[in-house]
């Protein structure tokens, strides 16, 4: 074996390496939360109020309050996010203004939660005086996953051939029907995968549903988007540092770790059954 | 003859560059006219312009007029959605939509809201058929349009084009991506769309000038150098940089 092969082979070992390190780790984490809390997973515990302080029953509430908040996120975040990109990448002409808005709306998705969560508090609970309920944290997670549907739609936009959209124009189309009958069709799956990435790191949030609307614990189901919530991310860190017998309800809390991954990746699976489907069926 | 596009004093810039230079030029009803001339010499641009294809550079720079039927077609305030419905336009490379080839043809139909479900369909069986494409698709016209061989895509864009029945039918060197035989098969296709049409075309095929035009323009630069019937500016041309061109000189 000559050097330069040689080479290759050790810098194609340091990469498998490395990506196997990756797998690892997220199997490891995977089982030791099973290992832990897998006891705790049944139908009761999914359906059921916690009781006697949280140290024994179910953690229902906070799974409807997840996927209520969730919604809530979805129907502000989705039609904003996916105008505010169909604007920036179909209509928006390239200039200083429009530059600076794209860098900023980057940046907003390195900007730390707990900051959304402060602004939450001052917008939406303080500001248009919605309180601490589902529709201020609901609003506040939006506001988070904006920058992850608008650049993922961008790019999805961007990936749809120009030739399409002259095609459309020659024939007479305004920009308008172009975009809707011949680019948003062939960059639908990757605008879904994007929105589904969003929605599902804003369901997993704490810091920006803190002081906008999550509670410690509540006897009732959120009725309305008034009400106050509980929340799977919320609960666990409850569980995990703030509860007054920790090690005793720590199976629970695993429980609770395992079912907030499979909300997340169910969301994620939808998003490539979505994807799927778009790719293989027949196109017309 | 009647002219059905006329240019005049043309000017068109992409920033710092000057693309077109005051370029004056008519194109007549029922004819058709071939644009020649080395890469960059502007003859794609003054194409794209006819039917306003370069509002789609943001940076680009217009003034002179260009007409049809006696209308100006630049300027803010032409409906450039009638411009485009009356002035067609097939591409360098194929460019379907991924849909169906029924939904291809009747797209702009659709768009342009041009008659009821029968309607629609009877004229995309016309426009299918007067391109020579419905032995080939008329029994799969619900099949996707991207499984089809590159010089039935070609034809197809043709019939997509002329099934809004436009004017005027612009090609910019609409056989560049294909094999000689659908080269040929389209050709033909555009001797016949002259009965209806006036059909402009950019090539740099010198030999399909010499086949399909009636008149080419030699452009330079971004000038118009010599512009008369073909067979003129084959055999007899003027300008020695035509004569140069033609030859084969540089290109």
């Amino acid at each position: 074996m000559n050097r330069s092969t040689w080479i290759e082979q050790l810098g194609f070992g340091v990469l498998r390496l490395c990506t196997l390190l990756v797998v690892f780790l997220i199997f490891w984490l995977i089982i030791d939360l099973f290992i832990k809390g897998g006891d705790s997973l049944s139908w009761i515990f999914w359906s059921t109020f916690p009781q006697k302080g949280m140290t024994a029953g179910g953690i229902f509430p906070t799974v409807v309050g997840t996927a209520f908040v969730t919604l809530i996120t979805a129907l502000f975040a989705v039609p904003v996010g996916v105008a505010s990109a169909i604007y920036l990448s179909e209509y928006a002409r390239d200039h200083f203004l429009s530059r600076l808005i794209r860098a900023s709306i980057r940046n907003l998705a390195g900007v730390p939660s707990i900051i959304y969560g402060l602004f939450g508090v001052a917008l939406f609970v303080e500001g248009l005086r919605f309180g601490t309920s589902v529709l201020s944290a609901g609003l506040t997670l939006g506001l988070l996953s904006l920058p992850y549907i608008i650049t993922a739609t961008e790019e999805a936009l961007k990936t749809v051939p120009k030739s399409y959209r002259e095609g459309a124009l020659a024939l007479g189309a305004t920009q308008w029907e172009t975009i809707r009958s011949v680019v948003l069709p062939p960059a639908l799956p990757g605008i879904t995968t994007g929105i589904m990435l969003g929605l599902s790191r804003a369901a997993g949030e704490t810091a920006p549903i803190l002081f906008t609307g999550v509670a410690y614990y509540l006897r009732y189901l959120p009725g309305t988007v008034w009400d106050s919530f509980m929340a799977l991310p919320y609960h666990l860190y409850v569980l995990a540092t703030q509860h007054h017998a920790i090690e005793e309800v720590r199976p629970l809390a695993y429980g609770t770790a395992l079912t907030l991954l499979a909300m997340v990746t169910v969301l994620n699976i939808i998003a490539l059954q979505i994807r799927y489907r778009f790719q293989s069926q027949p196109t017309g | 003859m009647t002219d059905k596009l006329v240019v005049r004093n043309l000017n068109i810039a992409f920033g710092e560059k000057q693309v077109l230079k005051n370029v004056s030029i008519t194109f007549p009803d029922q004819k058709i006219v071939a644009l020649i001339g080395p890469s960059g010499c502007g003859k794609s641009t003054l194409l794209r312009s006819l039917n306003r294809m370069h509002d789609l550079t943001p940076q680009a720079m217009v003034t002179g007029e260009v007409l049809l039927d006696g209308h100006a077609i630049l300027g803010a305030k032409v409906d450039v959605v009638d411009v485009r419905r009356k002035v067609g336009m097939v591409f360098q490379k194929p460019n379907l939509f991924p849909k169906s080839i029924f939904e291809n043809v009747a797209y702009g139909l659709k768009v342009n809201k041009m008659g009821d479900k029968n309607l629609i369909r009877a004229r995309v069986e016309e426009a299918i058929k007067s391109c020579y494409l419905w032995d080939e698709v008329g029994d799969r016209l619900d099949k996707p349009a991207l499984e089809l061989s590159g010089g039935q895509q070609q034809r197809l864009c043709i019939a997509r084009a002329i099934a809004i029945a436009p004017e005027v039918i612009l090609m910019d060197e609409p056989c560049a991506a294909l094999d000689p035989i659908s080269t040929l098969k389209i050709e033909e296709l555009m001797l016949g769309l002259r009965e209806k049409f006036a059909v402009v075309i950019v090539t740099h095929n010198m030999q399909q000038a010499l086949r399909v035009a009636d008149s080419t323009a030699f452009m330079y630069l971004g000038e118009l150098i010599e512009y008369g019937p073909t067979t003129e500016i084959f055999n007899h041309p003027q300008h020695e940089l035509t004569q140069r061109y033609i030859q084969g000189a540089f290109g």
